[in-house]
């Protein structure tokens, strides 16, 4: 049931990256390229997913899954060095192409040649990261 | 500045995601956080089964919503070496960082989880600092 539960929340995630725009990254470069024609449209996205999530997990805090033993949910809530150092590294490689994980992930059956050269190179980074931390 | 059915387009598609985190959490108990979730699975960790489900949707999906609507048209403009160099940067950045625009923007925020705000803050402060060099700075490029 879990599997089945995770495809339909991937189909659901990949439909609204397609219908929203996000799986563009002209479009996501729209919005985050402030000194130019703005584009507002991941703003929308964001506010608007947060409408349904923040009820959404404020209902679900502390519950049993109904397919699952326990919550798999982050405890820290402290911030450190790798979170802000990371964070940093993120946004100026999503700001070169646009692409985040999720819509690297979705632009594979619309533009797989670039994607897999992204999606290659993201693994790369995430490997090499887990790997000098270990 | 888009169109208005462009904008409702966004928030209908933004609605999507924030549905697709609660049922994986609702479900499954799991955070909808797309960087871990890859993460996890190229490593083969644990969770394979639910994590290749996830991504197999993620895929997928493009196609159907392109079947309903006549196809999907994106705009990649990033050269190979920047499209790489990219990629590199989001790979080690959302590891180091433990999240990304799903995982801190969404579920992480939608937590009020102090970690998440902070990331989220921090990343699409560098988003705007690095498009704004990459195009008006030194022109061209993506």
């Amino acid at each position: 049931m879990q599997i089945l539960v995770a495809l339909l929340s991937g189909l659901l995630f990949g439909a609204g990256l397609t219908l929203s725009g996000m799986v563009n990254p002209a479009v996501v470069l729209g919005f985050l390229d402030v000194a130019g024609d703005w584009n507002p449209a991941l703003l929308i996205v964001m506010v608007s997913a947060l409408a349904v999530a923040l009820p959404g997990f404020r209902l679900l805090a502390g519950r049993k899954p109904l397919f699952a033993p326990r919550q798999f949910v982050p405890t820290r809530s402290d911030i450190d060095v790798p979170l802000v150092l990371g964070s940093l590294i993120f946004g100026i490689g999503w700001g070169l192409a646009g692409i985040c994980p999720g819509p690297a992930l979705a632009m594979l059956s619309i533009e797989p040649g670039r994607a897999v050269i992204f999606i290659a190179a993201m693994s790369a980074g995430m490997l090499a990261v887990h790997l000098i931390r270990r | 500045m888009p169109a208005s059915g462009d904008l409702i387009q966004a928030a209908a598609g933004g609605a999507l995601i924030g549905l697709a985190s609660v049922l994986l959490l609702a479900f499954n108990g799991r955070i909808m956080g797309v960087s871990g979730i890859w993460s996890n699975l190229i490593r083969a960790s644990e969770g394979f089964g639910w994590r290749l489900a996830f991504v197999a949707g993620t895929v997928a999906a493009p196609l159907l919503v392109g079947v309903l609507r006549g196809g999907v048209e994106i705009q990649v403009d990033a050269p190979t070496p920047l499209l790489a160099l990219a990629g590199l940067l989001v790979g080690a950045g959302t590891a180091l960082g433990s999240g990304c625009t799903s995982g801190h923007g969404i579920c992480g925020i939608s937590r009020l989880s102090p970690r998440s705000i902070t990331a989220t803050l921090i990343f699409m402060a560098a988003g705007f600092v690095s498009v704004a060099i990459m195009r008006h700075v030194i022109g061209g490029g993506a």
